[in-house]
Formats: structure tokens, C-alpha cells, sequence
């Protein structure tokens, strides 16, 4: 608590977009719950701040921080061990925080090859193909920007974590409800999840939430919206375009597939499933209508990236986290510094 | 590593035929090779992708998925379904960087313990040959919790 008594709140992004900052301040005027009820100590998007501030506060002062983004360079996980420290609550707080979000899917490729897309194709002005250099000696003295790690991670593969609140971003209804319910807890009029717990979602699927019509699924081609027009009350699924939402944690009331896009599961996986990609395997593979060996490899060839498709926002937090050989690059880079 | 390489292969049976096949290969002392750990499912339609994903991310150098022969699944199309799921995880594992070939799926009937012995030593050979997968995460994978159940917070 601080001199006006009130508990402390911190929000971060690590790798992350933006958006789960956009999806805090879209809870509308419940925000002013948030500085009714809190003193913000450090939010980079919203005040300014400095790290010492943070480094010089006491361990454990700070109530609850909301973590978004990743884990994806030293920085990160230097400010992920910190606020670690400072804070009672840490929240890993939307996809990348929750299971790496869709940035983890570069744990398909190289290091080497993040960077050259990034710095070096048609797109961009580089004719020398200058890298960003850790280190870098200018007048003023010696400059130092963060190590890139070759693999994406979770929050929780960095620190432990108290609780997971999925969404890409999480609904701004389920933020208001959550705040709403640690403001409560913090009087004593209500009592906090255990510790690990998914908050701000629930306990089924999002085809639970999603109204569309559904009868027996039998696949026989996969597609895309943009190749056709979907039949606007029917199953996505049943029209043969690949919708995560079976495998997929509900809470978001199934804004997507409701809008006519599909699912791309960043809600997370259900109660039960360790492995998102896993599950929802499970779930397609059954309803692709084909016995025979070579018309299903046909059928799977319509699904262009596998990876990307069954993992899109999940594949640092499931069990086999990155591609081998990203892993065996990290091995020497991330655990040195 | 000076010692010769044992490849570890998590195998999944069916109850009704190749768990039979491989107590036949046992009870009529066919010789196979002792590197797999068989698991007993109900039907090979049980077999979730999880599984054989869990067995290569805790130290598996390669996963055998069995079942009834088409046509022939205790519970009628289950094992189409394993075979689909099969299709679909391997080129997943591809993307991922683990070599097609260390994922196998067999058809055997209770009768057929010498070709089921038969197919075990063949991929145990075949990895053997493709060499340790060394997966990154083994030991991680395996301690990891499941996240506890959810709080729903009515929005
Ligand atoms: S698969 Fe997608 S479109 Fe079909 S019911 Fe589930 S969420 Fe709705
Ligand atoms: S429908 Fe799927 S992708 Fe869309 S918000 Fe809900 S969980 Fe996320
Ligand atoms: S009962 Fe054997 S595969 Fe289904």
C-alpha cells in the first residue's frame, strides 16, 4: 500500500502488439475503477515510468500486474523476473503471455531467419543488411540493446505465475469482471481462484458459445472464406473451413465465428487438454469423411500450413514448444546472458 | 556417447487386437526388439495426438501407433479415425522438425504376433538408424502440470 493507501497495479508488455494494451482501456469507464481503486505505479503504454522506479520499490508492493506479450528477448524476461518480485499478483494476461500467442510461431524458423525477414527482403531499405548490434560504442559512452532469444516463450517458462487470462486480446468484459473481482477480493468480499488458475474465461468450448447451426460434420475439402461465399447460419466447420473452436476455451462468446471468420483458438485450450494443437487435431481429423489413405492426404493438402493453423496461438505453450533445430540454437544463445 | 544407442518407442495397443498379437508374440516366445514400452488402450480410436506428442516431448525416440485392421475396429470406424489423425499428425511433426519416420502406424489382428514382433523390430531398427531425437523439452514435458480448472467470472 502507499502513502494514500491504495494497492498498487502495474501493467507490461513484453513482445506483444498493442492490443491487449487497447483491450484494458476499451473496459470503458470501469478504467476509472481502476484509479479509484488503484494506485498505477508503472504502465509503460499509459505513464511514464522508468524501470529504477520499479527496481527501487520494495518486493511484493505491487497488488496486481498484468503481463502481456512474450518472451522473446532478454529485456523481456529481465522485466518478467522483476516485476516477478515486486508483485503479489502477476497475471500472465492475454495469448503471448499465456502460451507465447502467435509471435511463437517463429519458433518454426531460425533466429538468423527471423532477422533476415525482418531486415533484409524487398520490403525493406537495407542495402547493407545492417543487424541490430548488442553492443555499440558512440561518443556518450557504451549502448547495449536487449539479446533476441531464438525461441518465443510463455511468461510462465520465464517466472512463476499466479494466474492465465487467454485471449487475443481477452474480452474487454472479462477484464472489467476480473478487476471487479480482485477490488472485492481486496476487501474481503470475495475470495481469489487458487493459485494456476485460468481466470476470465470458461469451462467449455467456444462451439458452445457460437450459435451457428450445427449437424453431422463430414469434411471433404478444406477452403477458405475468401475462395467462397459461407453459408452465413451453417457450421464454419461443416463448410470445410478449418475453425479452431472445438478445441477451444470458451469466454469470448464466440465473437468470431458469430462475425463469420473462423476461430483461431486464442482463447486457449480447454479444462483438461494440455496440448491445443493436440486436441484439436483430435477433433478435425475425426469428422474428415475419407477411409482411404491417399483421398486423406489429398483432403490434408488443403491446409497449407499445418503449424500455423492448428497451433496459431499456442504453439510456445504446447508440449513440443518449437521446432527442433530453433531449440538447438538457443541452447547456446538464451542461457547466457 | 561411446555407448551404442537404444532407441526408446512408446507403442499403443489396442485391447482387442494388437495388445492380443503382442501376448501371442509373448506366450510363443517370438523374439522382439526389447525397446518398446506398449501401452494398452481400449481401441486405437482413443489414441489423442496429445499422446504421441507427450511421448516424443518426454525422451521417446520414436512413437508406434496399432490397431484392428480396417474394416475390423471393435467399435466399428474408430480406427479410421487414429488412421486420419495419424495423416494429419505427421505432417505436423514434419513442420515441426521431427523426421516422418518415427511415428508408425500398424494394423494387427490378435492372430498376427510374429508380423507385429516383426514390424517392432523394424522400427526400432529404422530409428536406430535416424539416430536420438533429444527433443529439447524431455523432463519439462513430462513434470508439467496441468493448469487447474478455470474460474468462470460472469462477464
Ligand atoms: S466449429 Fe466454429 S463455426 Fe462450427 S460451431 Fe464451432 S465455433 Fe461455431
Ligand atoms: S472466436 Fe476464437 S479467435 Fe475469436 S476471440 Fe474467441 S477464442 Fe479468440
Ligand atoms: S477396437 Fe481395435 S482399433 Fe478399435
Amino acid at each position: 500500500m502507499t502513502a494514500n493507501g491504495k494497492p498498487k497495479f502495474a501493467m507490461y508488455w513484453a513482445a506483444a502488439c498493442g492490443g491487449c494494451e487497447i483491450a484494458v482501456l476499451n473496459i470503458h469507464e470501469k478504467i476509472l475503477d481502476v484509479d479509484a481503486n488503484f494506485d498505477v505505479v508503472f504502465w509503460p503504454v499509459a505513464m511514464d515510468a522508468k524501470y529504477k522506479d520499479v527496481e527501487a520499490m520494495p518486493d511484493q508492493s505491487i497488488t496486481l500486474c498484468l503481463f502481456n506479450g512474450a518472451i522473446r528477448n532478454s529485456e523481456n524476461r529481465h522485466i518478467a523476473e522483476l516485476l516477478r518480485r515486486k508483485s503479489k499478483i502477476l497475471v500472465a494476461f492475454g495469448s503471448c503471455a499465456c502460451e507465447g500467442g502467435f509471435p511463437a510461431l517463429s519458433n518454426l524458423t531460425t533466429r538468423e531467419e527471423t532477422l533476415r525477414t525482418a531486415f533484409s527482403t524487398v520490403s525493406t531499405d537495407n542495402p547493407q543488411n545492417l543487424r541490430p548490434q548488442p553492443n555499440y560504442t558512440v561518443p556518450e559512452g557504451e549502448l547495449d540493446i536487449p539479446h533476441m532469444y531464438s525461441v518465443v516463450r510463455p511468461l510462465d517458462q520465464a517466472v512463476p505465475v499466479d494466474y492465465y487470462m487467454p485471449g487475443c486480446p481477452p474480452e474487454s468484459e472479462q477484464i472489467a469482471a476480473v478487476v471487479e473481482l480482485v477490488i472485492k477480493a481486496l476487501k474481503g468480499e470475495a475470495t481469489l481462484p487458487a493459485a494456476g488458475s485460468v481466470i476470465g474465461a470458461g469451462h467449455s468450448t467456444v462451439c458452445d458459445e457460437c450459435t451457428r447451426t450445427r449437424n453431422e460434420k463430414k469434411i471433404t475439402g478444406f477452403t477458405r472464406i475468401q475462395d467462397f461465399r459461407p453459408d452465413p447460419a451453417l457450421c464454419l466447420l461443416e463448410q470445410g473451413i478449418l475453425c479452431n473452436g472445438p478445441a477451444t476455451r470458451n469466454g469470448c462468446t464466440a465473437r468470431c465465428p458469430m462475425a463469420g471468420v473462423p476461430c483461431v483458438g486464442c482463447y486457449g485450450p480447454t479444462d483438461g487438454a494440455r496440448d491445443f494443437g493436440g486436441r484439436l487435431m483430435s477433433a478435425v481429423a475425426s469428422v474428415i469423411d475419407s477411409t482411404d489413405p491417399q483421398e486423406i492426404e489429398r483432403i490434408l493438402d488443403q491446409i497449407p500450413d499445418p503449424v500455423g493453423s492448428f497451433y496459431h496461438t499456442n504453439l510456445a505453450g504446447s508440449l513440443l514448444q518449437a521446432s527442433k533445430p530453433t531449440w538447438e540454437e538457443d541452447q547456446h544463445a538464451a542461457h547466457h546472458d | 556417447m561411446t555407448e551404442a544407442f537404444e532407441p526408446v518407442i512408446i507403442g499403443f495397443t489396442c485391447n482387442w487386437c494388437s495388445y492380443r498379437a503382442a501376448d501371442l508374440a509373448g506366450t510363443a516366445r517370438v523374439k522382439y526388439a526389447p525397446n518398446v514400452r506398449l501401452i494398452r488402450l481400449m481401441c486405437s480410436g482413443r489414441l489423442d495426438p496429445t499422446f504421441v506428442l507427450k511421448a516424443l516431448a518426454s525422451g521417446a525416440d520414436g512413437v508406434m501407433i496399432t490397431g484392428c485392421h480396417p474394416g475390423e475396429c471393435h467399435y466399428l470406424e474408430q480406427n479410421y479415425k487414429a488412421m486420419r489423425r495419424y495423416h494429419l499428425l505427421k505432417r505436423m511433426l514434419a513442420q515441426m522438425g521431427v523426421e516422418p519416420g518415427r511415428v508408425k502406424l500398424v494394423w494387427a489382428s490378435a492372430a498376427e504376433g510374429v508380423r507385429l514382433a516383426g514390424e517392432i523390430t523394424k522400427l526400432v531398427e529404422e530409428v536406430r538408424a535416424l539416430g536420438p531425437l533429444n527433443w529439447p523439452t524431455a523432463g519439462v514435458a513430462a513434470a508439467l502440470p496441468a493448469k487447474p480448472a478455470a474460474l468462470e467470472v460472469p462477464a
